[in-house]
């Protein structure tokens, strides 16, 4: 780097100041690999202690209805869940990047759930769609229902289904819109005034320039979305406890409530197993981003 | 076919509709649940009361000193704070080093530092409980301070390392010109300057911290953080309003720290990302 190079004519570097970096960056290495690989070990030992070992447990756990629940549930979820978060995110970030006066308040407000943990945030939903919550009172006052309509009970399955990917879609979005903002505003004003001056309407200015420029962004935020979608527990517990099993309610079940330290280990592999699945394309994606940046 | 000035008005209409539905998607439902938060159970439990009218701070009042939750808040307070402080001494010379420094091997650490921050966090919990049994760290708040800097430290890092890039090299250089030694020039120019930086770097670590609830829950039974409190209240069935009072507590101080620290918001937020 240039700026360092006027550095060499004061301070030619020592061996020790090559060294410096590696000794700055040792501790945060040393302690992430000992908290991710301990327990990565750790949790394969867990996963195969007994007597019939790793095979015998995760026959035991295929045995189990609720594995499958699970591992469906959270897919499930997923794949209903990011689609809208996507969609919804594009339009918060177009509508944002149009900087309409007082568009500083709207972003404030839109990245607000980024605070919000996913606990609370099951509970503001359950404060809006309980029998009694806002929703159901505000429908039955306009005359629209007349009965409230039930979100949750092991018998509304499916509403506390759609209770649930309401939430997420509520406080997730953020994280997808910050993204696909932080995209939007690197794409160059010149290529969409360009098009406009040949006569593209916006709706072909968005489908031609800006969704294709926006690729690499869209790749990142549906990447990271997945990865935190696996990992999906908070608002799933609270809004519908065991009635909607995912894997990470699985895991939390089988280690607090049932002791069963193997089985919860599984689980959290399973979870560990997907997400590198995912981080293996995430790692392909950012490495050519790399030799894209020159 | 509209004149110029009807399109303009109708693009505006259009404009302003769909940024009011935009905020009050996000800001009803807090406000709502705030207010509920507040209600009396009276006027809860009135189909025809759609907005509270009469409110009380008793709930929140026997949420807090009744069921416990002080004691949690409390607990959540520690770890979060215990959480900055091992997660900066750690991870603010690791920011340093990959803003300031030009070595072999530094893409490396830097991709291996953000993939960190994608591993599952299920699978750092359930096998520490097992260590912490064994060396006696079991339902300890030191046990989850470690667990949550394993959790926010590669975010610290990549932020810091990003705040200390954005203070330029010559400072320090024209520091040591003048004879201070590197960490005297670090910590009397680079350091106040990153200041406020790092203050905002600490509000999202605080965040990161209060409201992670997993590993929290597996790793603590008796001395329970406040998400992890609030999910064993509701698992095992509690009235609506000690729920709706949860929110609050649980809510306002995290939204507070980002009125406080909104300019580095987005900023924080898309470099965890990258």
């Amino acid at each position: 780097m240039s700026k360092f190079n006027k550095n060499y004519k004061f301070f030619p570097p020592t061996i020790l100041d090559k060294l410096l970096p590696y000794f700055l960056l040792l501790p945060t290495i040393s302690y992430l690999a000992f908290f991710i690989g301990y327990p990565m070990a750790q949790a394969v030992a867990l996963a195969s202690s007994g007597p019939g070992g790793l095979i015998a447990n995760v026959a035991n756990m295929l045995a189990d209805p609720y594995f499958y629940e699970a591992l469906t549930n959270t897919l499930l979820l997923a794949a209903m869940i990011i689609p809208l978060q996507v969609a919804l995110a594009l339009g918060f970030a177009l509508l944002i990047n149009t900087k309409f006066p007082g568009y500083n308040i709207l972003l404030y407000i839109l990245v607000l759930p980024l605070t919000i943990s996913d606990v609370a945030a099951g509970l503001i939903w359950y404060s809006m769609l309980s029998p009694y919550g806002f929703l159901n009172k505000f429908l039955i006052d306009l005359r629209i229902l007349k009965r409230p309509i039930y979100f949750f009970g092991y018998q509304f399955k499916r509403m506390e289904y759609l209770a649930i990917v309401i939430t997420e879609v509520w406080r997730a979005t953020a994280i997808v819109f910050v993204i696909i903002l932080a995209g939007l505003q690197m794409i160059s004003k010149e290529y969409l005034e360009a098009a406009e001056v040949f006569g593209a309407g916006s709706l072909q200015r968005l489908k031609h320039i800006t969704l294709p420029l926006l690729k690499p962004s869209l790749q990142a935020a549906l990447i990271i979305r997945t990865l935190f979608a696996f990992q999906v527990f908070g608002q799933v517990w609270i809004l519908a406890g065991r009635d909607v099993p995912v894997l990470a309610g699985e895991a939390y079940y089988q280690q607090v409530e049932i002791k069963n330290y193997g089985r919860a280990a599984l689980y959290s592999l399973i979870i560990a197993v997907l997400s590198m699945a995912v981080g293996w394309f995430y790692i392909r994606f950012l490495k050519s981003t790399y030799i894209e940046g020159g | 076919m509209l004149n110029p000035n009807g399109r303009e008005l109708l693009k505006r209409i259009a404009l302003y509709t769909s940024v009011t539905i935009a905020a009050c998607w996000i800001l009803a439902p807090i406000i709502i649940s705030l207010l509920y938060g507040f209600a009396s159970p009276e006027d809860y439990y009135d189909k025809y009361k759609v907005i509270p009218l009469h409110f009380t701070f008793k709930h929140v009042y026997e949420l807090l000193f009744v069921l416990d939750s002080f004691r949690a808040v409390l607990n959540s307070l520690a770890v979060a704070l215990g959480t900055i402080a091992l997660s900066f001494l750690l991870g603010l010379p690791a920011g340093y080093a990959l803003a300031k420094f030009v070595f072999p091997g530094k893409d490396t650490l830097k991709l291996l530092i953000v993939v960190t921050r994608m591993f599952p966090i299920m699978v750092i919990a359930v096998p520490l409980t097992v260590l912490y049994i064994r060396i006696g760290l079991s339902d300890t708040l030191i046990g989850l301070v470690l667990a949550h800097t394993a959790m926010s430290l590669p975010f610290v890092v990549l932020i810091t390392s990003s705040i200390f890039a954005g203070i330029p090299t010559d400072y320090e250089e024209a520091a040591m010109v003048f004879g201070l030694s590197r960490v005297s020039s670090f910590l009397r120019i680079t350091l106040p300057l990153a200041l406020p930086g790092l203050a905002a770097t600490a509000m999202f670590t605080f965040i990161i911290s209060w409201n992670e609830v997993f590993i929290a829950s597996v790793l603590m039974l008796v001395n329970r953080t406040l998400p992890a409190h609030i999910l064993t209240m509701v698992t095992y069935g509690c009235p609506d309003y000690y729920k709706f009072a949860a929110i609050s507590i649980m809510v306002l101080p995290a939204m507070s720290f980002v009125l406080i620290a909104r300019k580095y918001l987005i900023s924080m937020w898309g470099i965890t990302i990258r």
